[in-house]
């Protein structure tokens, strides 16, 4: 085997390696304090977790290697299967109604964006996406209250006969943290949605008039097609946030009654600081990432522009 | 005077020997110089904080550098405090069995022979004592001391109470339900609850349990004692008459959306005819419902028969790594013998203060509620009817079985024995591990 000798190089090419070899250089120095704090915060962290799902350990003491004896608990309890049941159910109530109301908000103000109705509008919808979590939690569960807004209302159109304590019914328990998720969640998908559909070419909409196209068709042929990657951001952020949901559940119900409303990120939570069972809360967190991906991949797939 | 050099080396060497022997053994103190008592307590309850405040006035070299937590923050953060660098030298413990097995709190035993505890009545310390290695509770080494000793039954309203023409406690559990018959035929809701985020239905629970059966073997399964079981027959029966006030609409409908400070406003509203709580209420109760709030312990099934009433301490421990230890020791055996402690302790906590039985009572207000319970605190200890919480027996069967199945219950998705056996079945998976 012969090895080029550097010399043997042509002349003309060791400026340009050069100068490539400065661009790696820099172009790590870019990448490298990020990639550091990615490792530090998330890679590291998700790699412990995975470790930790293998042991029964409480945090403290001795830890005991178990294999995947705490993923066999995640994956074959009913209990366990009901909680991430619940996610899925969830991630219904929160993807669904902010998008559809998002859909309808900016369809009904596309004409309007830059005049102050548009303005108050957007400003209006965005504002339940900067209260915190922990606040909304709290306002909703005072208005589902036996004697909340809710129930007042519901008086006030004769409705008495269907009055209750929403969040500790066990019918409609879950429904009712899915209003307070999909309520959260509806200024971010209606400023996404609203945003999309700004950049639509006007002359679209104008063509279709012209042709006679119906207030639907122009919503399902020029709207629709036109926000695909919006809806695709806003269906992988709300399903995201119904899967790994934690603050409302916690403050609305905290998991019951029963366990109706219990979510992974709660159990997760539980688990690990209230039980002690570190284990088996990894199993539990491995499992949920394994889902969330699951889930979002074909999202993000579908919802590509094609080229 | 001319002594012997001999004599001199040997009173020398007996001066030495009981001044080393003095260091030994003498009894734990905070001593004179300066001493911060890195402080760990409850998030609403001020109690500990004022007796700090009492303590400091009596010692001024020491002082307290406190953080309060809400309790099921506690829990979570406990065993974390205690094993890192600056272990609290007081913490208020919401379980110990966890902690001693994993080594985190000091043992208190050499303590309780310096400070004389064991002249308080043992079943005042036996929920703080551990058997090496966690379990069973109730024995074994003692690793915690209560700030107080506070008791449960039933908080009444006067007015409610003569609108129904309730003009006695009940002697019996048929005269309690005859009683919460009356008032929801007249529209008064029987009994306030609260059921959310973790259950106060085992409080009427485990009263009827121990009403029906007997408090020792309540405790049994609460201290983890082998072949302890809570699926028996008479618990059956206390849970079935639990069933039937839920069905019979004795609670009101919304209590599992009900959390605990919401149902005691209802209570303080006058909402209700009965409050299910502790005595730790009972200051508050004298404020805020002045004159109008009596009390009484859980009648027995029988006339005449036992009373019994869950019953725990205010559990502070020391951390196993504490700096002050000594001083902190010192502090717990101030509160249940100093006699402005034990006064503060009634006043704030509303609860026995314990200590040792030759100390009187502080005195009270005559008619009070506060008087009432701690009256019934005697009447417990007479008939030995104090039952630690259900809720305490493992860590999670608060929130992985009582509170769940008893959800269910008020759901109408569980019935009597399929919820015993559930906890049950649970008590058995969490020993297991």
């Amino acid at each position: 085997m012969t090895i080029a000798e550097p010399h043997s190089l042509p002349s003309a090419s060791r400026p340009l390696l050069s100068q490539r070899g400065r661009g790696v250089v820099v172009a790590w120095a870019f990448i490298v304090p990020a990639l550091a704090f990615y490792a530090a915060f998330v890679l590291v962290p998700i790699g412990m977790s995975v470790y930790y799902s293998l042991l029964r350990w409480d945090g403290i003491g001795k830890a005991q290697f178990k294999g995947l004896s705490n993923y066999l608990v995640v994956l074959s309890e009913s209990d366990f299967l009901q909680i991430l049941g619940n996610a899925f159910q969830l991630a219904i109530y929160f993807t669904l109604i902010p998008i559809l109301i998002g859909l309808g908000v900016a369809s009904a103000i596309r004409n309007h964006l830059s005049g102050a109705f548009g303005t108050t509008a957007r400003t209006i919808l965005f504002i339940p996406q900067v209260i915190p979590l922990v606040a909304a939690g709290i306002a909703w569960t005072w208005m589902f209250a036996s004697n909340g807004v809710v129930n007042q209302a519901l008086n006030l159109i004769g409705l008495g006969g269907i009055t209750r304590g929403w969040l500790g019914d066990f019918d409609f328990a879950l429904p009712a943290v899915g209003i307070i998720g999909a309520w959260v969640l509806l200024g971010l998908c209606t400023m996404l949605l609203v945003t999309g559909i700004a950049r639509i070419d006007p002359s679209l909409y104008e063509a279709a008039k012209l042709d006679g196209a119906s207030a639907w068709s122009e919503f399902r042929w020029i709207t629709l097609p036109g926000l695909r990657q919006e809806i695709g951001v806003c269906v992988t952020v709300t399903v995201i946030a119904a899967l790994a949901s934690f603050d409302i559940v916690y403050i609305a119900t905290g998991g019951g009654p029963g366990i109706q409303t219990t979510v992974p990120g709660l159990e997760i939570y539980r688990l690990a600081f209230a039980h002690r069972q570190v284990g088996l809360a990894s199993a539990l967190a491995v499992v949920l990432m394994v889902l969330v991906i699951v889930c979002v991949l074909p999202i993000q797939w579908l919802t590509r522009q094609p080229k | 005077m001319n002594v012997p050099n001999t004599a001199k080396l040997t009173l020398l060497a007996a001066a030495l020997m009981s001044a080393t022997a003095g260091a030994a053994y003498a009894a734990p103190s905070c001593g004179t110089g300066p001493v911060v008592l890195n402080s760990y307590f409850e998030t609403g309850f001020p109690l500990p904080t004022e007796l700090s405040k009492e303590f400091t006035k009596q010692f001024p070299n020491v002082t307290f550098n406190i953080k309060e937590d809400q309790f099921a923050t506690l829990m979570e953060n406990s065993p974390r405090v205690l094993a890192g660098d600056n272990a609290p030298d007081l913490i208020r413990l919401p379980s110990i069995s966890d902690l001693v097995k994993d080594g985190l709190l000091k043992n208190l035993d050499q303590d309780a022979t310096d400070l004389g505890w064991d002249k308080y009545p043992p079943a005042q310390l036996a929920q703080n004592r551990v058997a090496d290695g966690g379990s069973p509770r109730g024995e074994g080494s003692l690793y915690a001391m209560g700030l107080n000793y506070s008791m449960t039954g039933i908080f009444y309203n006067k007015a409610l109470a003569a609108k129904i023409g309730m003009t006695k406690p009940p002697e019996t559990v048929a005269e309690l339900e005859d009683l919460m018959a009356k008032a929801k035929a007249a529209g008064i809701p029987p009994i306030i609850i609260w059921n959310k985020p973790v259950v106060g239905l085992t409080f009427p629970l485990q009263n009827l349990m121990g009403s029906y059966g007997d408090p020792g073997a309540v405790n049994d399964w609460i201290f983890q004692r082998k072949g302890a079981d809570i699926d028996t027959p008479t618990n059956l029966t206390a849970t079935q008459h639990l069933e039937q006030w839920i069905k019979a609409g004795y609670f009101q409908d919304d209590i599992n959306s009900v959390d605990y400070a919401t149902a005691n406003g209802r209570f303080h509203d006058g909402d209700g005819l009965f409050l299910f709580n502790g005595d730790w209420e009972s200051g508050n109760l004298d404020k805020v419902m002045a004159g109008n709030v009596g009390f009484f312990l859980m009648p027995p099934a029988i006339a005449g028969g036992k009373h019994a009433a869950m019953s725990a301490p205010l559990t502070y421990g020391i951390g196993a790594n504490a700096k002050n230890a000594d001083c902190a020791a010192f502090f717990l055996n101030w509160v249940g013998t100093n006699a402005e402690a034990r006064k503060i302790d009634v006043a704030i906590g509303g609860s026995n203060p314990g200590g040792p039985v030759d100390l009187a009572m502080p005195a009270v207000t005559a008619g009070s509620v506060t008087e009432e319970t701690l009256a019934a605190g005697t009447t417990i200890a007479k008939d030995n009817g104090a039952m630690d919480f259900i809720a305490n027996a493992t860590g999670a069967i608060y929130a992985e079985a009582w509170t769940p199945e008893l959800q269910k219950m008020v759901g109408g998705r569980q019935d009597a024995a399929g919820l015993l056996k559930s906890v049950q079945a649970e008590y058995v998976k969490e020993l297991s591990r």
